[in-house]
């Protein structure tokens, strides 16, 4: 980021954070100042995200500022709240303590905010106060002496608003002045929510008082016992819903694109061993993995939008009970649902669950929630072997085992959590949970977090996904098989041998070594399953790599038993390192690491030991 | 005197205590950092669709969900 320019001025530059609790416009605050030029990383030894952004101010100083997680205060209760803390205090590991706090309060919830800025005032670093959201105060009647406040606080307070550029001008001219002096702390045993009390009636007008807010009637139906549920169940349906027919146009688009790449860039080459890498490693590989990103990057846009809109803590509130079914708080529900896009950020948001046993349960279960890279295994096997009919008038079968699939994983999440959490019920697990008022999600901000995950997803495809298939591919092409020889190349060769070592023990349940082959690489992420069956396949069959040639083959070559018992398996198998590798990172012990990958293998073997079985005796399949 | 968990849907009443169920306990810490102190007044804005429990409470600018083990540390008195 730096050019080495900067890296001299470094020392002038002024190290800021952004502190204030949850829902207070912080992080509206941070994109408006920072634009695109913010790094996301996660703190040393922890997986609490680290927003680090860069801008500077108008007459040109230049300001390194940390988006510090939200917290209600400095008396921490779980891992977020701990580094800020910790930064707050100058007490953290490698982060050093801040030149200057922004503590950011919002003006539609002071009485809450104020007492944690009360808590920030002590701690002797400089502050700022940027009060956001003072238009939507404005707008529900309420008017605030900021001149007074400023003075009784001894702090400067810059009204922010945080959905345009000019919104933040303010507080930017506010950076060029000095570094203002630490605020004075206040006298001994003063009572932190008397002060917030004065303060609030000494400078806050209030006409709205007794009138019904906006919120107040949203909530009404929101949370209503009957129509509540009955809203959150629409809004799952119609995301999942457009999750799968409106990424379907761009997922085709893609393929076709990637399709005609492939074409342009291989035409010169001559055939042979290079233009083989290529085609059938490179190409095939990264395609097949890339045309999901439409329906991640739609999954993602509507968990954003709800996590901003403020109707996630509803839905965690209405799900509450349900989530205590398995032993879980309604906490557990964002994690679980960012689970189905992808178990990584799920498990990462499992980190604002207080509870920690809450928090490893479902940091273990969250794998079982089917994740969208499953979807391209579960897509070929049901179009291959599911016949495409109709089931009591309405349902067409196939999109029936796709509900079922789900529902079957869902439903061991919650077996599976209940007997963990067996034996612990008399501790209790905290909800204890905010309903902030409802917003319009910002755009920006959306776009913004939907490009952060285009490009965590895209950089795996180019690094993990496409090297395995590339290994992959050497495994399968080499060594090339003797002069003369009359079976299948690939079954000469090295990824042919490894699946025939691992054939006595998945032949039981019904896999074939071309099975066994791709789940070698799918082990890097599910995904590559399917790409690497087109290359076991392609190259043992026929001279093109088409993915879409699989699936007239499968059908013809695998018994439904065969299909349905890989259907199981996908169900439950942790075939996903960097899964693992984020669950050893957020809990920090190899431990809970090997305990998932027993558990969940152990599952998939049997599922799929009963499925092909069953499906044996009922078809009557020698 | 009564605590939050019992108190109906829509009616206010103001905070006298909160009660701690063991020795430091975490939880009535965070709720008085959340703003649950002696004299502020509360309101029961929603009940959840089963066993009418979490509660939804009204405090001030902000609302919360509790679970009815948490609001029973809430002790109320009448709204004056």
């Amino acid at each position: 980021m730096a050019s080495p320019a900067q890296a001299l001025r470094a020392d002038s530059t002024l190290h800021i954070a952004l502190v204030g609790n949850p829902n207070c416009g912080k992080t509206s605050l941070f994109n408006q100042l920072t634009g695109s030029r913010q790094k996301v990383a996660n703190y040393a030894g922890v997986t609490v995200e680290r927003k680090e952004g860069f801008f500077s101010t108008p007459q040109g100083k230049s300001i390194r500022v940390l988006d510090l997680p939200g917290a209600y205060s400095l008396s921490s209760t779980s891992p977020d709240e701990d580094v800020t803390r910790d930064v707050c205090l100058g007490r953290h590991r490698t982060e050093p303590r801040p030149q200057l706090l922004i503590g950011v309060v919002s003006a539609t919830n002071l009485r809450l905010h104020l007492r944690f800025l009360l808590e920030l005032r002590e701690l002797g670093v400089p502050i700022i106060v940027a009060l956001s959201m003072m238009d939507e105060a404005k707008r529900n009647g309420m008017t605030i002496d900021i001149a007074g406040l400023e003075r009784d606080l001894g702090l400067t307070i810059v009204p922010v608003i945080s959905l345009h550029r000019q919104g933040v001008q303010p507080l930017l001219e506010v950076l060029d002045h000095p570094v203002p002096a630490p605020p004075a702390p206040l006298q001994n045993g003063l009572d932190i929510h008397a002060e917030v009390r004065r303060l609030i009636q000494t400078y806050v007008t209030d006409r709205s008082a007794g009138q019904e807010r906006l919120v107040d009637r949203i909530d009404r139906w929101f949370l209503h016992p009957v129509w509540g549920p009955v809203i959150l169940l629409i809004v799952l349906f119609v995301m999942f819903q457009t999750v799968f027919a409106w990424a379907q146009p761009l997922m085709d688009a893609l393929e076709s694109g990637i399709t005609l790449l492939g074409e342009l860039i291989l035409r010169p080459l001559p055939d042979g061993v290079l233009k083989s890498l290529l085609a059938d490693g490179v190409i095939a590989g990264a395609g097949t993995v890339i045309v999901f990103l439409p329906q991640i990057l739609i999954l993602f846009l509507w968990i954003l939008a709800l996590e901003e809109s403020g109707y996630l803590p509803r839905a965690a509130f209405l799900l509450d009970r349900l989530m205590a079914l398995a032993g879980l708080s309604g906490r557990s529900f964002i994690p679980l649902l960012s689970s189905f896009a992808c178990a990584i950020p799920g498990i990462m948001a499992a980190r604002t669950i207080q509870n920690p046993r809450d928090r490893l349960v479902t940091i273990l279960i969250a794998p079982l929630m089917t994740c969208s890279a499953r979807l391209p295994v579960y897509t070929l096997l049901i179009g291959a072997f599911i016949p495409h009919k109709t089931v009591l008038g309405i349902f067409g079968l196939q999109g029936l085992v796709l509900f079922a699939l789900y529902a079957v994983a869902i439903v061991s999440g919650v077996v599976a959590a209940r007997i963990m959490t067996r034996g612990v019920k008399s501790e209790e697990h905290p909800l204890l949970l905010e309903l902030p008022p409802y917003r319009r999600p910002n755009l920006k901000s959306l776009a913004l977090g939907l490009w952060q995950r285009a490009v965590m997803f895209l950089s795996r495809v180019g690094t993990i996904i496409v090297s395995l298939n590339v290994l992959l591919w050497g495994l399968s092409s080499f060594p090339l098989p003797p002069q003369g020889a009359t079976g299948a190349a690939i079954d000469y060769s090295l990824a042919g041998r490894i699946g025939h070592l691992m054939l006595p023990v998945f032949a039981p349940i019904g896999f074939n070594w071309q099975i066994c082959v791709s789940l070698i690489p799918g082990l890097a992420a599910r995904e590559v399953a399917v790409s690497a069956l087109a290359t076991v396949y392609a190259l043992g069959v026929s001279e093109e790599a088409a993915p879409e040639k699989l699936l007239p083959l499968l059908s013809s070559q695998w018994s439904i038993a065969t299909a349905l018992s890989l259907l199981a398996w996908y169900v439950y198998a942790p075939q996903c390192i960097s899964t693992l590798a984020v669950m050893r990172r957020e809990t920090r012990s190899m431990k809970v690491v090997i305990g998932a990958t027993t558990y969940l293998f152990g599952l998939a073997y049997l599922a799929a030991f009963i499925v092909y079985h069953l499906t044996k005796a009922i078809t009557g399949e020698a | 005197m009564w605590s939050l968990d019992t108190l109906p849907k829509g009616n206010y009443a103001i905070i006298d205590r909160v009660e701690e169920r063991t020795a430091a306990d975490p939880i009535s810490a965070r709720l008085c950092e959340l703003g649950f102190v002696p004299g502020e007044s509360v309101k029961i804005v929603a009940t959840g669709p089963v066993g009418a429990d979490p509660i939804a409470v009204s405090l001030g600018t902000s609302r919360f969900a509790l679970r009815k083990g948490e609001a029973a540390r809430i002790m109320l008195r009448r709204a004056v």
